[in-house]
């Protein structure tokens, strides 16, 4: 159940990707917006590069001690009065939150933005045991209203441009005049908020991610900027955080170090405009916050890249930098990807957390430029990991000779920029002999995006001219 | 499959002895118990920082105005007060310029009840933690940091973390000797504080108004919290 992996599709998704019109219209705020405010924020501290060092180590000495944080973290949150379950599998996080919705006869659940609800198909799980989720981050409640996925993990709505909200808005909100002005995006945001005000008021559940978890104080961490996250677990009675294993961090210094490159890193910010340290339920004469806590920690998959060379890539605090600067993402989007975690960090994610038998296509989804690992705020060497999937993936001998070859030929032009755009741009007749019969295998940019699924070749315009093209 | 006879307990501790044993496993190879465990040990306990900003890291009025800065850069709005006397006309002042009704809702912190009231009568004053239908409310910041702009805020009775989210103006007063440099000179005080009455049930850290950008990354304040962060800085750095 949950989970719909499209990525075996991922290049007919990415030949759809560059001829949608709203699509391509709505990326190219990813490559204006992100990319220079992040690097005006960085310019603005000079520590920088010192915090990231240091945030790269904090991740890796907790990492290298994992399973003894996990038992003082599940101490002193004990200590504070909450309760900590823990989940092996994808199912088990699900089980979990049920049964807890279930004994406090949850109707509705409000939620904060979380990527491990996402993982876990967590809203079709709750839908179809009659409890309804609301998603209250406003990009998450514009693309559950459109019945979508996230396509971004930070920014879950981008892909919509702002026409179709306001379609969506007048499709859901009908309650509303249907004369009323939307054209402004400030309309449309004070709708939402409306909208949700009421939701926040009445939910039974309040569900939040993490982005850290602290082992010291046993607290939750979210970093958010719009406060829906805070509301939905100050207001209900009940409150379940669900994070993975990699989120513990020891101590208040080390969460102020990651805190310093989160922002910066993600959205250019000196500090997210809300910061919220949660340490078990309400206490004592406390007039509002819940009576109940509850901390769902999740592995499904994680420990087993603690064991291999994908343990680095449990250092990643999700902060989006790498696809916001990543030329195949700008290009395609999130969807194109077909799994829960997209960009850079999606491919090397993705086949650790669903299979590469379902997702062998994402680590090919790369210009191996480099610009992912050059901005990470952890160091997470993407493009090396993202080449070890690709080498298991011929140890398995999933891939067909013909394009192992061309593999060859195309790691050989993309470490040469000049020769790769030439040979893409007009080269294509050059590569046909690894291609099929008038078919062509989709070689320059990425032999293998798709195994046995070939497009007419040569294509008329290739897909760097065509991103070349854009806007 | 765990079948109906399981109990939950008995399911909640085999999901968690499952998780420890495949992290265990993959540990293995990590060294020796005991040294790894004193390592997590000292990490715990020494509260050492890293790397601390230079940004921060100075003292008295130039501190006050590096806090006032940031926080306005991220489109607070920040306010210079003598002495707490002069809050209630201030804030009633702010209602005004804003047209917002004259109505305000605030915790039971003493250092905001017991101020001089009477000198703005005209102020509906309301206690206790917001419905989710106030306009504007009032809080006391546990402390501030100037590298950033952020303030503080501790839950409880004296205020109500739900102060910090539902108005639409969030007035905050902080009084200037509590603005730190950084981050972890706070993390200190509530540490000491702590080891008294424990952690409280929030902290939250605020940097500026509520804001989105999931309309194609155009920059909305006033999201699902507040509007607008006014911030009252009382006394001398
Ligand atoms: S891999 Fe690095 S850049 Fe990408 S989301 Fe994770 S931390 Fe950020």
């Amino acid at each position: 159940m949950s989970l719909h992996i499209t990525s075996p599709a991922f290049k007919e998704n990415a030949v759809d990707a560059l001829a949608n019109v709203d699509l391509q219209q709505a990326l190219a705020h990813v490559e204006r917006g992100f990319i220079h405010k992040r690097q005006a924020a960085v310019d603005a501290l000079p520590e920088f590069e010192a915090l990231r060092r240091e945030a790269k180590a904090i991740k890796d000495h907790t990492l290298a001690h994992l399973d003894l944080y996990l038992e003082a973290f599940e101490e002193n949150a004990l200590k504070a009065g909450a309760e900590v379950h823990f989940a092996e599998t994808a199912e088990d996080a699900r089980q979990a939150v049920l049964e807890i919705c279930r004994r406090v006869g949850a109707k509705t659940v409000t939620k904060g933005k979380s990527m491990i609800s996402e993982e876990i198909g967590l809203n079709t799980f709750l839908e179809a045991s009659d409890i309804v989720p609301v998603e209250t981050d406003l990009g998450e409640y514009i693309i559950q209203l459109r019945g979508e996925t996230p396509s971004h993990i930070i920014a879950p709505a981008v892909h919509v441009t702002r026409s179709q909200v306001e379609a969506d808005f007048r499709r859901v909100h009908t309650h509303l005049d249907p004369e009323r002005d939307l054209t402004e995006p400030v309309s449309l945001l004070s709708e939402a908020r409306a909208a949700l005000r009421e939701k926040f008021l009445a939910a039974d559940v309040g569900i939040t991610g993490a982005n850290f978890l602290v082992v010291e104080t046993g607290s939750s961490v979210i970093v958010t900027n719009e406060g829906n996250g805070d509301l939905t677990q100050i207001l209900p009675r009940v409150h379940i955080v669900i994070a993975s294993l990699e989120k513990l961090v020891p101590n208040l210094e080390d969460v102020s170090t990651l805190l310093r490159v989160l922002a910066r890193s993600a959205t250019g910010q000196e500090m997210s405009v809300y910061t919220t340290f949660s340490t078990g339920p309400r206490r004592p004469g406390d007039p509002d916050g819940p009576e109940e806590t509850h901390i769902v920690i999740l592995d499904n998959g994680r420990s087993e890249m603690l064991a291999d060379e994908y343990r680095e890539m449990l250092r990643c605090i999700r902060c989006g930098a790498c696809m916001n600067h990543c030329p195949v993402y700008h290009a395609i989007g999130g969807h194109a990807y077909g799994a829960t975690y997209v960009g850079p960090m999606g491919a090397v994610l993705a086949p650790a957390l669903f299979g590469l038998e379902h997702t062998a296509n994402l680590p090919n989804a790369s210009t191996f430029c480099g610009r992912c690992e050059s901005v990470c705020p952890v160091g997470i060497p993407l493009p090396k990991l993202m080449r070890h999937w690709r080498e298991r993936e011929y140890e398995r001998h999933l891939k067909p000779a013909t394009e192992r070859s061309g593999l060859a030929l195309w790691a050989f032009l993309a470490r040469r920029p000049k020769l790769y755009r030439l040979a893409t741009r007009i080269g294509l007749a050059a590569l046909s002999p690894f291609g099929r019969k008038g078919r062509f295998a989709w070689l320059p940019l990425a032999g293998g995006w798709t195994r046995h699924r070939d497009l007419p070749a040569p294509a008329a315009k290739s897909f760097v001219a065509q991103w070349k093209a854009r806007s | 499959m765990e079948g109906p006879l399981v109990s939950a307990a008995e399911r909640e501790d085999r999901r968690r002895a499952a998780v420890f044993g495949k992290v265990r496993r993959a540990l293995a190879g990590e060294g020796e118990g005991e040294a790894r465990r004193e390592a997590v040990r000292e990490r715990l306990s020494r509260h050492k920082a890293n790397v601390i900003p230079a940004r921060g890291q100075v003292d008295g009025e130039s501190r006050v105005a590096l806090f006032a800065e940031m926080a306005e850069k991220v489109s607070a709005t920040v306010e210079r007060i003598a002495s707490p006397e002069d809050l209630p006309e201030a804030v009633a002042e702010y209602l005004r310029a804003k047209n917002l009704p004259s109505a305000l809702r605030m915790g039971a912190d003493a250092r905001l009840r017991d101020l001089p009231w009477q000198k703005a009568p005209q102020i509906e004053l309301k206690h206790g933690p917001s419905d989710g239908h106030d306009l504007a409310t009032l809080s006391h910041a546990f402390a501030g940091v100037a590298e950033t702009g952020t303030l503080y805020l501790v839950s409880g009775e004296d205020n109500p973390t739900s102060l910090n989210f539902l108005p639409e103006h969030h007035l905050v007063v902080i009084a200037a000797s509590d603005i730190a440099g950084d981050y972890e000179a706070v993390w200190a005080e509530l540490r000491a504080r702590a080891e008294k009455e424990g952690l409280p049930r929030t902290v939250n850290l605020i940097t500026g108004p509520s804001r989105s950008a999931d309309i194609e990354q155009t920059l909305l304040l006033g999201a699902h919290g507040p509007r607008a962060l006014h911030i009252f800085v009382v006394g001398k750095g």
